[in-house]
């Protein structure tokens, strides 16, 4: 592992249907560093990586190690020339254990083809030891909380002797000390050798962990940034193609009278755990409330309950005074709650209607655009119409279906459909997950005027920094409870982090430089 | 929160309580239905042999015990018992409706356990069939047509060469079949129920038109003399179990072994984790260098081997020929028994067990006047898998994948 | 409009590639020209089986009937399978549902005493009520337990074969002095009329009223799936059920809403059956109809029109398939295999285009059925 290793993509193209996704892209990659991959939600990061693991085949280019062409035809192959991959989304099989999910693919064998699980067991603790991660072999992955999980993705990729580690957006999951201790064993990797590949949109972590960074816009490399002496906002301009906005512009807010009370909500899984814990807390006219907290710890499950998706097992939730606790979604929605769920394809819209159907989904009910049975499709459409140019979404025609959309449009269509209502509360998850920055900047803008003009909003993102940005004051959920309310212009990034690890400040020994870690767009 | 102070969720309280109100339901039959009849039933266990049950007494004694189980169930349960309970309760209340039907005559026993193995073996061997593929991530609901089609070639080669090219070209059959399922639902995306149900479509068409075409004018294509039972040596001499399980033939012993092996494969070889893994979660294979799509076209073509085998069953195993239709939805069946076992060979086997005993209860206590007309009797099985799919099963942990295609890029 | 053109193309495609393999069959099962390498002799049947399959579903007004009368009750079992297809539920339960319905309106047909047209309007009202209640059961079992439909429905169908056997036996369906089981025959003025009176009382024409019924139905079912909103919500729920319960869609009883008409649209090709056909029920009422209907909705992509279009193309398959028997020696069977030959090849947009060799993006069929979980 002490020979240096070049890993060198060369003009590679990849075209999908409509898109090219890579465009005559050129990269090295080399053992003993780090290089990060910076770009925007769709500009190519992902599909380059899926090539270099073996997994889409280039239409053009090659790829050579130490200077010989090589062809993959499957991760079989990527994976014995010493490429190894942590996906975005964990490859993990949610019911089998630790140990058979690091060993799947390259099982340790016993007499007879079956399969020594014991040695499976001995060399995830091994490598779990070696490197600090504090691995069970016998722990279900699905019982795991993510940080783990990611983990154990690791030690998939420790165990196959990779040279070179691709971690694709690794740090959307983690809080920010967990970030640190990723960080730790990222430069573990490297002093052992190994070549590490950090795809991010985060700047402020590629400038932190970076040797070299590329930058991705449109399927091309636009250029590269050196990370001792490249500034964030230089970075974010080649990302984008311009001048980049990195925070949000608001006046300060104007509370009102309380819209949203929520007192001690908790909601029960139907397997008995309790994932809301007794949950209180007000949202006003006129302020942003942000809900800050590592995925999985109560929130997706607290939006539904507001939303009405989602039974509350206790407490109970007035809107505007009114107990709404045991109303129906519809009911919610009619008392003046706009919804933007957290995941857009499954949960905002039928990508498979047209843009004006998905644009009347919660609302087709309406005198405006019903008689009670039948539909008054051409009101429907003169409606679609005006939001499409409204909210300025891209499309030729909204009778398309919603599926010929980009990210950012779909977004911005459910953004349309719940913010142009005459609402009291909005309550938006995630509103600009995988998003391009345009879309994001113009989301962000749309919430902000929503809340001068007297709304309540109630923003849940896993994302910190755009919860830190957007809110007037931010709630920390770990573990089904709130544990923090702040003043997120009162609060570093480190604080936040710690709350979100179950921690307090002061409690837990400082972890170095605070808002070095987190970064901006 | 239950007595040992465990957390239970909502969905396993709504399960206990079904359990306890399924003794409740079966007390209630038991004493309403099931005392009506004086007379004992006599049970032959042997040549000589036998025992005889009062149907009124033992009613009443099995109808007060239910109840008391549905009390202890209701209150505070089995807890790691209450399958153990659950079997047993079944069991005694089936001796009981079998001591009401039979009451006053004398049946077989024996011969009646002996039937249901026998039978047993098309829907177990269709079930790991199902098993076979929907682990691997692909819906099978062409068991059916992979037996129909296996049950009719087997029979015409078995006609015209012999047993052994019979029952090879039935399993040939049922891997033919199976692959145009795993060509089209594999390569082509096609939708797996949609093709599955085609196929079946296809089995019941071609071997109806090639019945009437071909084997009705041709009586030489269509008679064999089926294999007879073996008795495996001091085995089949223990009392009781010995009758019932090892004087069999060939294809019995076949299912015992298969059910055997696939649960030992699942569970414990390389194979197994990869396969539960494309069923699961295939991706995840796929980028550790698995190749899902070949795993997946040689789990379906053992599918169909395994299924085709089981349709070779009717004219090698029992009857000696084929006649249209002659599966009449055992494929279904199966696919319940898949279901019933929660996707583990174990458990289809015991299912396919249940509806093969209905079977053989239907055809030995149908002769017996019971004053209830045989349609209903006919009608239980489906009735009783309805109430257990609706009542204990609901949305169970299927396969995740299963159903949904698998693109390589 | 180019849509729908690309959509004829590959069902002309896939018919006529179903056709090949079925001539395909034909001959390599006529063992006695074969046996004697009489291959002219097969191809001869063939051509004979081929050009009676048209004789017999087009070329006179008696095959024309025929077809009619065998595509009415396909075409409201079709609607059933169609309309639960676009909520995503998958309704083998036809057969069930059309014994159902087939009693329900035999019995107001024979014991009801109430004048003319009212009494054929009552009759197949209460067919349409008894499928659509026995649809309701596997609705109702999904939405609260989350039983499949693939399985209630399956088993649903065998007890309303045995429920039906048993009927009719009894006093109440009997007909006096037969042992097996046939019922009663209805009333005469509750009889669907015939769709040709015009032609005087042939009894060859058998085609009845039924099929405006079924034609009406499809209006119905187009209106109710693009002007209304429950269709608004059943296309909703089929397409994506997690978006439509955000939306604050009732999903649950959306199933049950989509079970309940698919059973009322089976229960009226029950009761079409009872009313128009046969005068009477027997426990082979409803045949493979139940079965062939899914093919008829595949076939049609559970679209309206497509749905009518479909029963009609297997009307004519039925009448021809008849005429074929008689004409030639090649079984009526073969009709099922060139259907089933037909749905794989309409469901595989991808194998028709690899096998004409087309150019361009294949039309996807849409997958209806997404696991067992659903």
């Amino acid at each position: 592992m002490t020979s240096t290793t070049t890993y060198e993509l060369r003009g590679i193209t990849k075209r999908f249907p409509g898109v090219v996704a890579n465009d005559d892209v050129n990269l090295t990659i080399r053992s003993g560093e780090v290089l990060c991959l910076v770009g925007e939600n769709g500009a190519g990061k992902s599909t380059l990586m899926n090539v270099l693991y073996g997994l889409y085949r280039a239409d053009e280019g090659e790829l050579r190690i130490d200077g010989t062409p090589t062809t993959f035809h499957s991760p079989a192959d990527a994976i014995a020339a010493g490429i190894g991959m942590v996906h975005q989304h964990f490859m993990l099989v949610p019911n089998f254990t630790v140990a058979e999910n690091v060993v799947l693919g390259a099982e340790p064998m016993g007499r007879a083809g079956t399969l020594d699980i014991e040695r499976a067991r001995a060399m995830v603790r091994e490598v779990s030891d070696r490197y600090h991660l504090n691995l069970d072999p016998d722990a279900v992955v699905e019982e795991l909380p993510v940080g783990v999980r990611q983990r154990v993705e690791i030690v998939k990729v420790l165990l196959r002797e990779a040279r070179i580690v691709v971690f694709d957006e690794p740090t959307a999951v983690l809080t920010p000390s967990e970030i640190l201790e990723f960080f730790e064993i990222v430069r573990t990797l490297v002093r052992a050798g190994r070549g590490v590949v950090f795809i991010t949109h985060k700047l402020k972590e590629a400038l932190t962990i970076a040797d070299r960074i590329n930058v991705l816009r449109r399927g091309k490399v636009v250029g590269d940034a050196d990370p001792r002496t490249a500034t964030e906002a230089a970075i974010a301009e080649m990302m984008v193609g311009r001048p980049v906005q990195l925070t949000v512009e608001k006046k300060a807010a104007a509370p009102g009278a309380a819209v949203l009370e929520v007192r001690g909500l908790s909601v029960v899984e139907p397997d008995g755990r309790t994932v809301v814990d007794d949950v209180s807390f007000v949202v006003r006219a006129g302020e942003i409330v942000g809900v800050a907290g590592v995925q999985g710890n109560g929130q997706t499950e607290l939006v539904e309950a507001l939303s009405g998706l989602r039974r509350a097992a206790s407490g109970t939730i007035l809107l505007d005074g009114r107990d709404v606790t045991h109303e129906s979604p519809r009911e919610r929605h009619a008392a003046g709650m706009g919804h933007v769920p957290e995941d857009r394809q499954r949960q905002g819209l039928v990508v498979d209607l047209s843009i004006t159907e998905n644009l009347v989904l919660t609302r087709y009910h309406d005198a405006q655009f019903s008689s009670g049975i039948s539909m008054r499709w051409d009101d429907a459409r003169a409606v679609a119409r005006d939001l499409v140019a409204r909210y300025d979404i891209r499309t030729p025609d909204p009778e398309q279906a919603a599926t010929t959309l980009s990210g950012g449009n779909q977004q911005k269509v459910i953004v349309a459909r719940e913010l142009s209502r005459d609402i009291r509360l909005a309550v938006a998850a995630q509103p600009t997950r995988g998003v391009d920055v345009g879309s994001i900047e113009y989301i962000h803008a749309r919430i902000v005027e929503e809340r001068d003009a007297g709304t309540a909003v109630l923003i849940v993102s896993t994302e910190l920094d755009e919860v830190m940005a957007l809110a007037d004051r931010l709630l920390v959920m770990y573990r089904g409870r709130v544990v923090a309310d702040l003043d997120p212009r009162a609060v570093s990034h480190m604080d936040v982090g710690l709350y979100m690890a179950g921690s307090r400040p002061g409690e837990a020994s400082g972890h170095g430089d605070p808002g070095r870690v987190g970064g901006a767009r | 929160m239950n007595a040992a102070g465990v957390v239970v969720s909502a969905e396993q309280r709504r399960r206990a309580r079904n359990v306890g109100i399924a003794y409740l339901v079966l007390a209630a039959v038991t004493m309403l239905i099931f005392t009506r009849r004086a007379g004992d039933a006599t049970f032959k266990v042997s040549e000589t042999g036998s025992f005889a049950l009062p149907a009124e007494r033992f009613g009443w004694l099995l109808g007060v015990l239910l109840v008391a189980l549905a009390a202890v169930q209701l209150v505070r349960g089995f807890g790691r018992a209450s399958n153990v309970v659950l079997a047993l309760a079944t069991a005694a209340f089936f001796m009981s409706f079998l001591s009401w039907a039979a009451s006053g005559e004398s049946f077989s026993f024996v011969g009646m356990l002996q039937d249901t193995v026998s039978r047993s073996v098309p829907i177990t061997l269709g079930a790991l069939g199902g098993i076979l593929s929907e682990r691997s991530g692909v819906i099978n609901i062409s068991i059916e047509g992979m037996l129909l089609g296996a049950a009719c070639t087997s029979a015409i080669a078995g006609s015209l060469v012999n047993l052994w090219v019979g029952t090879a070209v039935g399993i040939g059959t049922g891997v033919a079949l199976a692959a145009v399922l795993a060509v089209l639902s594999i390569r082509y995306r096609v939708d797996q129920v949609i093709v599955g149900f085609a196929i079946n479509f296809f089995a019941l068409g071609i071997t109806s038109f090639v019945s009437f075409r071909v084997l009705v004018p041709n009586p030489d294509f269509n008679g064999l003399s089926p294999v007879m039972p073996i008795r495996i040596p001091l085995l089949a001499d223990v009392p009781f179990l010995g009758e019932i399980l090892f004087v069999q033939t060939v294809f019995v012993y076949a299912s015992f072994v298969a059910v055997a092996l696939l649960t030992w494969a699942l569970y414990r070889t390389r194979w197994g984790l990869r396969t539960r893994a494309i069923g699961e979660y295939p991706k995840a294979a796929g980028t550790l260098g698995v190749d899902v799509l070949r795993l997946r076209y040689r789990n379906l073509l053992l599918a169909g081997g395994v299924a085709g085998f089981g349709g070779a069953w009717w004219p090698i195993g029992t009857v000696g020929r084929f006649d249209q239709n002659i599966t009449g939805g055992r494929g279904f069946i199966a696919l319940a028994a898949v279901i019933f076992g929660r996707w583990h060979p174990v458990g289809a086997f015991c299912g396919a067990l249940v509806f093969a005993l209905a079977e053989a209860v239907r055809l030995k206590i149908g002769n017996f006047d019971t004053g209830i007309p045989s349609e209903f009797l006919l009608m239980a099985p489906y009735v009783v898998t309805l109430v257990v799919v609706a009542g204990f099963i609901g949305a169970s942990r299927a396969p995740k994948a299963a159903g949904q295609p698998y693109e390589e890029q | 409009m180019n849509e729908t053109l690309k959509s004829l193309r590959y069902t002309a495609l896939a018919v006529v590639a179903a056709l090949f393999v079925s001539a395909f069959i034909i001959v390599i099962t006529d063992i006695a020209a074969l046996r004697e390498g009489d291959v002219l002799t097969a191809l001869d049947t063939l051509r004979l089986a081929y050009w009676s399959l048209f004789k017999g579903s087009f070329g006179s007004l008696r095959a024309i009937s025929a077809t009619i009368t065998g595509a009415t009750p396909l075409m409201l079992a079709g609607l059933a399978v169609s309309v639960a297809f676009k909520a995503g539920l998958f309704n083998i339960g036809a057969t069930g549902q059309m014994l159902a319905g087939g009693m329900t309106g035999l019995w107001v047909g024979f014991a009801l005493d109430v004048p003319g047209p009212l009494h054929v309007a009552l009759a197949l009202l209460a067919g349409a009520l008894g499928g659509a209640v026995y649809g309701a059961i596997p609705g109702v079992l999904k939405a609260r337990t989350g039983a499949h439909e693939v399985i209630t429905t399956i088993m649903l169908n065998s007890v309303a074969g045995f429920l039906t056997l048993w009927l009719l036996k009894t006093e109440l369906f009997k007909r006096e002095g037969r042992d097996d089981a046939i019922s009663k025959l209805i009333d005469e003025d509750a009889k669907l009329p015939r769709l040709f009176w015009f032609m005087g009382k042939r009894i060859d024409l058998q085609a009845h009223l039924g099929f405006v019924v079924a034609l009406a139905c499809v209006g119905v079912f187009w209106w109710l799936l693009n002007r209304t909103t429950t269709g608004f919500e059943l296309r909703a729920t089929g397409l994506n059920q997690e978006a439509a319960r955000y939306a604050g869609m009732r999903t649950r009883s959306l199933m049950v809403v989509a079970m309940t008409l698919a059973g009322a649209f089976a229960g009226l090709a029950g009761a079409s059956e009872v009313l128009g056909l046969y005068g009477f029920a027997s426990s082979s009422l409803a045949g493979d109809i139940g079965f062939d209907a899914i093919a008829v909705a595949l076939l049609g992509r559970s679209t309206p029109i497509g749905t009518a279009v479909s029963a009609i193309l297997f009307g004519a398959l039925q009448a021809g398939g008849r005429q074929m028997q008689v004409n030639t020696d090649v079984p009526i069977d073969l009709i099922i295999v060139l259907r089933s030959l037909i749905v794989m090849f309409i469901a595989a947009p991808l194998l028709v285009k690899a096998m004409y060799r087309l150019k361009g993006e294949a039309q996807s069929f849409g997958q209806t059925f997404r696991g067992w979980g659903g």
